[in-house]
């Protein structure tokens, strides 16, 4: 937790010499405590208070990096139990678990495809993050043969899966350029298990079906030397999950506690009855709190679902994703060719010109600044009203683009008719339909004589 | 080390809504359905009551839907022409209530009449022992002539009526108070709209036991971060004691999803969003159960699979 600025004031040396730049020792730690100066700023000040210092610095969820060659999944950091209430940072990294029970052939096309697998939203391309190789067959060679396998199908993250040290062993000795992370520390091979960690810098995994286990655990593995730290809590089920990660959470973000201020490791398809009911435990720890969520099952389906529910989830609450107001040309719009006109939500914007671009049909389509928001709540909110489209239609200069004057609104707001038919004089205002996946049909009836 | 649990004890409570009247209270249902009470946040059990799990309501139509999407029609099949046979089928996969969404017009052109909406709604009612909601078809003026006709026919059946807005929230709850039914309140995403609309209901004297809160929501992919956060938002100053935020919430995920391409359409999607049936139902069970976890207590839905699916999915949220 955040040390207040009389707290800080207190390790400093009080001898007001100013050489931080500040006129007192309580003055810079007023400053440090609302982290406006560096504690770097003071020669004076002692060792041991700068490990106190840096200590209640230190964020209460660690942020673990685990990292393939080809890609680097950062999760923890989190200051908030809730979105709105600042926001989330690091999306949970989503990863599918091949055993090395199954053929090597095998490992590599279920590696392949799910690493392979990527889905465009809303312009941004989302993909899944890594593979979690399991040692269920018990044997050194096979595993090391499938994390092989594994690295060979994707340069993603990677997670080893076994309880037998000699197991993680072999499997690490597999891996080439990348920091895995181990599954798991337990309290029977904890000892061998945080060994492997602190020799290889890889992150550990410890697992303990308690609260009181894992914290047992979890320093046990700290004193041994390995500062990455991600908890596995050994519950599976949704009830238990929910209520076990939110604990979690709020130990270490109120209560500042330490030992368990680490990222949790989810295992969904353990808890689930079928693929199905997995995806909706997955969903549920995308929400609350998971922070490595590895799958038994990968469908484009389910991925992008799950993909498109992370951005949703860990969209800033105060920046809503916006795109820039203006004209957006679609297939080689001509003097001839419709004129529409939407927000510049970018989940609006990019459903309204997807659907336009799908239908192969020309378009001129105007983004007008609603502030970020779509058609019905800007309109609510007074951010799409007649005036705000006038004014996008005059400022972005379509009229010398154009040989009609012909303007298609969404039909959410077929309200606005009358108004825009005043705010533009000699534009035909026409209502078009109410939903962007209407938009195809629409277009092909439309003309501009 | 023993490690301490941080429980958080909230001094307030969401006011139980019971929906539907069974003949010792002046209707014919069978099965009143009592919505809220708890006392903690979803499912955190550890720490307070959940007394009423979150309800699943079936949505259906007074006539065959015209742009629904091929595969709801073909889940449903012959009962999309006659909302009794509807209404029945929705109790079959696991409805808890059925919601009947009136059409502004018969067959596109001729406009719904309040004879027309009375009799989808004794069929509906006829059909089931469920309790029932009736939405209008969502123009101010086609739903207060509708709803009010409903509410008639309908008297002292709790039914919910819908949509009361801001707009027409006079008319709907003058006709919830005259015939002994519940109104379902919405507003745009919004914290103090909803508690402002909530103080106007409150206002023309309908308790508000008879009031659902419906923040409105957005489909996954679609701004569901909105609806989640306002709800999360809602439910919380509820917990903490803000009377005019302690009503159960209702959304409509079935709506939302089915609406976006990602589950209406199966032809001209990107390869990468999959195989379409999968999509289309995990698409609105995500939807459903997503808002779930941030406080809805009853959930509107289309598809019978994704019924059974947050049903299931609810009962083993409901261990303690």
């Amino acid at each position: 937790m955040a040390l207040t600025g009389l707290q800080i004031y207190k390790l400093l040396p009080q001898t007001n010499c100013k050489e931080c730049g500040f006129p007192t020792c309580l003055a810079f730690a007023m400053k440090l405590a609302a982290k406006q100066a560096e504690l770097a700023a003071c020669p004076y000040v002692s060792d041991e208070a700068k490990a106190q210092l840096a200590a209640a610095a230190a964020p209460p969820i660690r942020l673990v990096a685990v990292e393939g060659p080809g890609h680097k999944v950062e999760v923890g950091n989190e200051t908030v139990l809730f979105r709105h209430e600042k926001t989330f940072y690091h999306p949970p990294g989503l990863f599918v678990r091949v055993k090395d029970t199954s053929p090597v052939e095998e490992i590599k096309a279920t590696a392949g495809a799910a690493m392979g697998y990527a889905v465009d939203y809303v312009g941004m391309e989302l993909f899944l993050d890594g593979v979690a190789v399991e040692a269920a067959s018990g044997s050194d060679d096979t595993f090391a043969a499938a994390v092989k396998a594994a690295q060979e199908a994707s340069d993603r993250a990677l997670i080893l899966v076994a309880t037998d040290p000699a197991l993680l062993k072999a499997g690490l000795a597999a891996v080439e350029g990348a920091r895995p992370l181990l599954h798991a520390a337990t309290p029977d091979n904890w000892e061998e298990v945080a060994a492997l960690g602190a020799e290889s810098g890889a992150a550990v995994v410890v697992q303990a079906d308690s609260l009181d286990g894992l914290t047992d655990l979890a320093e046990k593995v700290k004193a041994a030397g390995v500062e990455d730290i991600v908890l596995d809590p050994a519950v599976r089920d949704p009830a238990g999950t929910l209520v076990t990660l939110t604990q979690l959470r709020r130990l270490a973000l109120k209560k500042d506690f330490r030992p368990l201020g680490y990222p949790i490791i989810t295992f969904p398809g353990e808890g689930a009855a079928d693929p199905a009911e997995e995806a909706t435990l997955a969903a549920q720890h995308i929400a609350k709190y998971g922070g490595f969520i590895v799958l038994d099952h990968f469908t484009p389906a389910s991925a992008y679902a799950l993909l498109a529910l992370r951005t949703n989830i860990f969209t800033n609450p105060q920046e809503p994703i916006k795109v820039q107001p203006g004209i957006y040309e679609i297939n080689d719009p001509k003097t001839d060719s419709a004129v529409m006109i939407t927000t510049n939500f970018s989940i609006t914007y990019f459903s309204v010109a997807n659907e336009v671009d799908g239908s192969g049909l020309p378009g001129w389509l105007l983004v007008a600044d609603a502030e970020g928001m779509s058609v019905l709540t800007a309109w609510a909110a007074g951010k799409f009203d007649a005036e705000r489209i006038a004014k996008t239609v005059k400022g972005t200069g379509i009229e010398g683009k154009i040989a009609h004057q012909k303007l298609i609104i969404p039909g959410h707001v077929a309200v606005l008719l009358g108004e825009l038919e005043e705010e533009l004089p000699g534009w035909e205002i026409q209502v078009g339909p109410r939903e962007a996946v209407d938009l195809p049909g629409y277009l092909k009836l439309w003309s501009a004589s | 080390m023993a490690v301490e649990i941080p429980v958080d004890k909230w001094a307030g409570k969401v006011m139980e809504v019971t929906l539907g009247a069974a003949s010792d209270d002046g209707g014919t249902r069978t099965c009143p359905l009592t919505l809220g009470g708890e006392t903690t946040l979803p499912f955190l059990h550890f720490e307070g009551q959940i007394p009423n799990p979150p309800r699943l309501a079936v949505e259906i139509a007074d006539r065959r839907p015209g742009d629904w999407s091929p595969l709801l029609l073909e889940a449903w099949g012959d009962a999309v022409n006659d909302p009794a046979t509807w209404a029945r089928a929705a109790e079959e996969a696991g409805a808890e209530a059925v919601l009947l969404q009136l059409s502004l017009t018969k067959d596109g052109d001729t406009p719904t009449t309040a004879a027309d909406a009375q009799a989808a709604t004794r069929a509906a009612l006829d059909a089931t022992g469920l309790p029932l909601l009736v939405f209008g078809p969502g123009q101010v003026d086609a739903d207060n002539e509708l709803l009010v006709a409903v509410a008639e026919e309908a008297a002292g059946e709790r039914i919910v009526l819908g949509v009361c807005e801001e707009k027409n929230y006079r008319t709907i709850v003058a006709a919830a108070l005259a015939h002994g039914h519940l109104v379902n309140a919405r507003t745009a995403m919004d914290v103090n709209l909803a508690k402002q609309l909530n103080i106007l209901i409150s206002d023309m004297g309908l308790s508000l036991d008879r009031v659902l809160m419906d923040p409105t929501t957005a489909g996954l992919g679609y701004g569901i971060e909105y609806g989640y956060s306002v709800m999360e938002r809602l439910r919380i100053a509820a917990l903490q004691g803000d009377k005019m935020t302690q009503l159960p919430m209702l959304v409509t995920p079935g709506y939302e999803a089915w609406r976006q391409k990602e589950s209406k359409v199966g032809e001209g999607v990107p390869g990468a969003w999959g195989d379409w049936r999968e999509r289309a139902v995990l698409w609105e069970t995500l939807t459903a159960t997503t808002l779930i976890g941030s406080g809805a207590d009853v959930v509107v839905l289309r598809h019978p699979d994704t019924v059974k699916r947050v049903r299931a999915f609810i009962d083993r949220l409901m261990v303690e």
